[in-house]
């Protein structure tokens, strides 16, 4: 065999000489000898082999690039979702006792409770368990034959009785309430320790298996909205911690908060497997999410957090909060329900001048006191309130600490109106607690970035942007030698940055798809040099090819990718009339590209995407309209849904499922014509819109489609969807600015 | 057919939508954001774009953008107006699927319609650019009927060529 070197050499000289003749035909050469005809051959398969990966490899990174802006999109949804609740809590003067605790009700700040409350309101002696139960059985205190029991039944797939799940949370609570804010683990003690972030059950059963405690690990949050199985992760991560309290640690992630367990599934599988119990469950791990520790010191070198850490990082400050005060981290401070006295302006009907045309969001805002509407103009009140809205909503967002700036002097319930005294008072006391709250969010929501500084995080919503410089001064500030992290999904399991001071670890393997991901973990010993085990936890994903592999995910990518811009099609087709002013019906599909950054904000490469979004050109020229109904059908449902309407559904689809599972407090699933009465009157409120109450219980009775005497959320859905085309039509009605 | 000044602005058209391509193909590597990519990446981006260089070709390329002292990153700055060249000039062209073929039944000596498994790899490795371990492992998962262990080459073809379309 010749040489490597050897061969390059005479490929690069043939090359040279033969290099503009590639594209002719292969055989013009028939006197060559058969070596070289084979080399060439060679040559040509490998070149057009590696090309092909190439393109493989781009094409998995551009899904990669999806899934995530996507995600982090659905995340910037929730907090907007959430900023806008707790304004319209701000807002709407309810009218009645009844409807003031509904709305507390509704967003109130819970309070961590007593012992003796607590075990009062999830009294889990009274949950019998009968003698038909053939799952595990705990006693307390735990021993190892229980945690091993517990695992050997969830490999079985039976399900804990809901009398020890109580018991277990309580058990853990109470572990929970003795141990700091910053856990403090010495490598002294055991040989090694293992962290983990967010898992399938899989691998955490052969680790235990195989290692028999002889170490010490630390599970850095996300312990569930991870696959279907986060209430069994769950259970026997307490478990193993109240039989083994020296060797495990936990973290709390962003996702021990029961406000983003409502959205991204946590709630419903709870609800879904302890049909009869599930509320109570609920209820109890709100009060043991707040009392997991915020983060684990290493030989007082190494620092482990979910997230990431900010400029305003203190570690100090840190140890010495009480965390258990919040209980969401979305929640911010505590806040009461307030009425607003409107600005004089707004009463005598002016409108401030230069107010932009209505923005499309999913929920126009208002802030009308009932009586106002007939005082001041609709039309202008309309839209000076989008405008405010759109204003409010950021003001709200600083408001529970989304900020840039250290020591943000800005007052609690900012709006444009006058504060009463009573108000400003209240406003200075409660900075201190929005100090320690942003302490806490910091630590559970940042991510790192490549430049530095430190700014917000407007993609998630929460936290902050840290750079390598912010980095390096916490760590030094504290001794430090290194940030141990997770929050983001890394294809190898693990990413370092910030010149290896930062690690990132991601332990839930297929995390978007099967085969998108590997999942890692991480060992420490004493010499705290980090090693890395790395898996994929499916079967599958090993005997697919890597093609395979990259076509699956990629499917997956791009049915959610088409979602998206079918929910904004309305929005689309503005931004292509936009490059369209001959009204040909048609754009360059570089146009297209930058259209459609312009109007979804993902940050994709969309010219890299092009090839598998739009299949029909002429000429390099896109019709879109046909591209956008060809989107449609794609999206429409089987059941007799008005095309037109299927657009404001699909943008808030997610977002009406997190309402309804707010408003529906007691998880039933359901909700009743009372509760509906009470929801309908706020959302009237705020869209503008006047109904009488009888027109209210009229709706509800015609919406429940069964007359069961509930609504359940496909009914709700229905309501929305009648209450939006009402809209729609008055809206027609007006006249407007811009020229869609 | 169209005034001088109609055609130069349609070129400055094409151009500037070729630029807009390859500025979002070399930022889907840009992973520091910094307008850099790692110098091993580059071979992708430039396949991804449409050609379909042989090694020793890309190397070339590679030569006309790195460094005086190479850091181990190449510029969009110098990629930018190579690449744009490369495409305007629509250089190294993907190779049709009829001549992938005939290179196909030239190392099939005995013109059985397929090649052994230890054929390919002999000559994926032993001739040409060779492929290194892992190029082979992944060309084989595919291209192997696990049957018969032979390559039916023809079929091979048209299922990659379906696949990219």
């Amino acid at each position: 065999m010749r040489s490597h070197q050897g061969e390059l050499e005479v490929s690069r000289k043939s090359l040279t000489i033969e290099r503009d003749l590639w594209d002719q035909t292969f055989f013009s050469f028939m006197t060559v000898k058969k070596e070289f005809l084979t080399f060439k051959a060679a040559v040509l398969i490998q070149r057009w082999y590696r090309r092909y990966v190439a393109r493989l490899e781009m094409r998995r990174r551009c899904t990669w690039r999806i899934f995530q802006s996507i995600e982090y999109s659905c995340e910037q949804d929730q907090i907007k979702l959430h900023n806008f609740f707790s304004y319209l809590m701000d807002h709407f003067t309810p009218s009645s006792s009844k409807e003031r605790d509904f709305i507390s009700r509704m967003l109130t700040e819970e309070e961590s409770y007593k012992d003796t409350e607590l075990e009062k309101l999830c009294d889990y002696e009274s949950v019998e368990v009968l003698d038909s139960y053939t799952g595990p059985h705990l006693s307390f205190p735990l021993l190892p034959d229980h945690a091993t029991a517990l695992l050997e039944a969830f490999k079985q797939k039976q399900q804990l009785h809901a009398h020890y799940v109580l018991k277990l949370l309580h058990e853990t609570r109470r572990h929970l309430m003795q141990l700091p804010n910053i856990n403090h683990v010495s490598t002294c003690y055991s040989e090694e320790i293992t962290i983990w972030e967010g898992f399938a059950v899989c691998p955490l059963l052969t680790l235990w298996h195989l290692t028999y405690f002889l170490f010490s690990y630390v599970f850095n949050g996300d312990f569930v909205d991870r696959g279907k199985q986060s209430v069994e992760i769950l259970i026997i991560l307490f478990a193993f911690l109240l039989v083994y309290p020296k060797e495990v640690h936990l973290n709390r992630g962003n996702h021990e908060d029961h406000m983003v367990n409502l959205r991204y599934g946590f709630t419903k599988e709870v609800m879904q497997k302890y049909k009869v119990h599930g509320k109570k469950i609920l209820k109890m791990l709100q009060n043991v999410f707040c009392w997991l520790p915020l983060a684990t010191l290493i030989d007082q070198k190494v620092l482990i957090v979910h997230g990431g850490v900010s400029d305003m990082t203190d570690l100090e400050l840190l140890a010495k909060i009480q965390r258990h005060k919040f209980v969401s981290v979305l929640r911010g401070k505590k806040r009461k329900g307030k009425s607003r006295h409107m600005d004089s302006k707004v009463i005598n009907g002016e409108s401030p001048v230069g107010v932009d045309p209505p923005r499309s969001s999913s929920f126009p805002g208002s802030c009308l006191q009932p009586g106002l509407a007939s005082t001041a103009s609709r039309t202008e009140l309309s839209q000076w309130v989008r405008q405010t809205v759109e204003e409010e909503l950021e003001k709200c967002r600083r408001q529970v600490g989304f900020s840039e700036t250290p020591g943000d002097k800005e007052l609690t319930c900012v709006s444009s109106v006058t504060m009463t005294e009573s108000e400003l008072e209240s406003c200075e006391t409660s900075e201190s607690s929005q100090g320690e709250w942003k302490q806490i969010v910091d630590l559970l929501w940042s991510d790192p970035m490549p430049q530095e500084g430190c700014k917000m995080n407007t993609v998630r919503g929460g936290g902050c942007y840290f750079g390598p410089d912010v980095t390096e001064n916490i760590l030094q500030k504290h001794s430090l030698q290194l940030l141990i992290r997770s929050h983001e999904c890394k294809q190898e399991g693990y990413e370092f940055c910030h010149n290896r001071k930062v690690l990132t670890i991601f332990s839930a393997s297929n995390y978007y798809e099967i085969g998108s991901n590997r999942g890692a973990y991480v060992k420490l010993g004493p010499d705290l040099v980090p090693h890395f085990v790395q898996y994929q936890a499916n079967k599958t994903a090993h005997t697919l090819t890597l093609r395979q592999r990259i076509s699956r995910v990629e499917e997956s990518a791009f049915r959610a990718l088409r979602e998206k811009l079918f929910a904004h099609t309305s929005d689309l087709i503005c931004a292509f009339k936009g490059y369209d002013q001959e009204e040909t019906g048609t754009i360059t599909l570089s146009d297209w590209a930058t259209a459609v950054e312009s109007v979804l904000h993902l940050g994709l490469p969309w010219r890299m995407l092009r090839p598998q979004l739009v299949h029909s050109t002429a000429g390099g020229l896109l019709e879109y309209k046909s591209w956008l109904d060809y989107l449609a059908v794609e999206q429409r449902s089987k059941e007799h849904i008005q095309s037109s309407l299927l657009e404001t559904i699909y943008r808030n689809r997610s977002n009406l499922e997190t309402i309804f599972r707010i408003i529906d407090s007691d998880h039933s699933g359901l909700i009743s014509f009372e509760e509906f009465h009470q929801t309908w009157t706020l959302f009237s409120s705020h869209m503008n819109i006047e109904l009488t109450d009888d027109g209210i219980s009229d709706l509800a009775r015609s919406i429940d489609f069964n007359k069961d005497g509930n609504i359940d959320f496909n009914e709700f859905l229905e309501a929305f969807r009648l209450i939006e085309h009402t809209h729609c039509d008055d809206k027609a009605a007006l006249p407007t600015s811009d020229g869609c | 057919s169209l005034p001088k000044k109609e055609r130069d602005s349609q070129t400055q058209t094409i151009i500037a939508d070729i630029q807009k391509k390859i500025t979002d193909a070399f930022e889907v590597f840009d992973h520091e954001c910094n307008k850099t990519v790692d110098v091993r990446e580059i071979g992708t981006i430039i396949r991804s774009l449409g050609c379909c260089p042989s090694e020793s070709e890309l190397h070339d390329l590679l030569a006309e953008v790195e460094e005086e002292e190479p850091t181990g990153y190449i510029r969009l700055e110098k990629f930018l107006p190579m690449m744009t060249k490369v495409l305007m000039e629509r250089r190294y062209r993907p190779i049709p699927e009829d001549i992938l073929l005939r290179a196909f039944e030239v190392l099939d000596e005995n013109k059985c319609g397929h090649l052994t498994k230890e054929e390919l790899v002999k000559y994926m490795t032993e001739e040409g650019e060779p492929f290194t371990q892992e190029e082979m492992e992944e060309m084989l998962s595919a291209a192997v009927d696990p049957e018969t262990n032979t390559v039916r080459y023809r079929d091979y073809i048209t299922m990659m060529v379906v696949d990219e379309n």
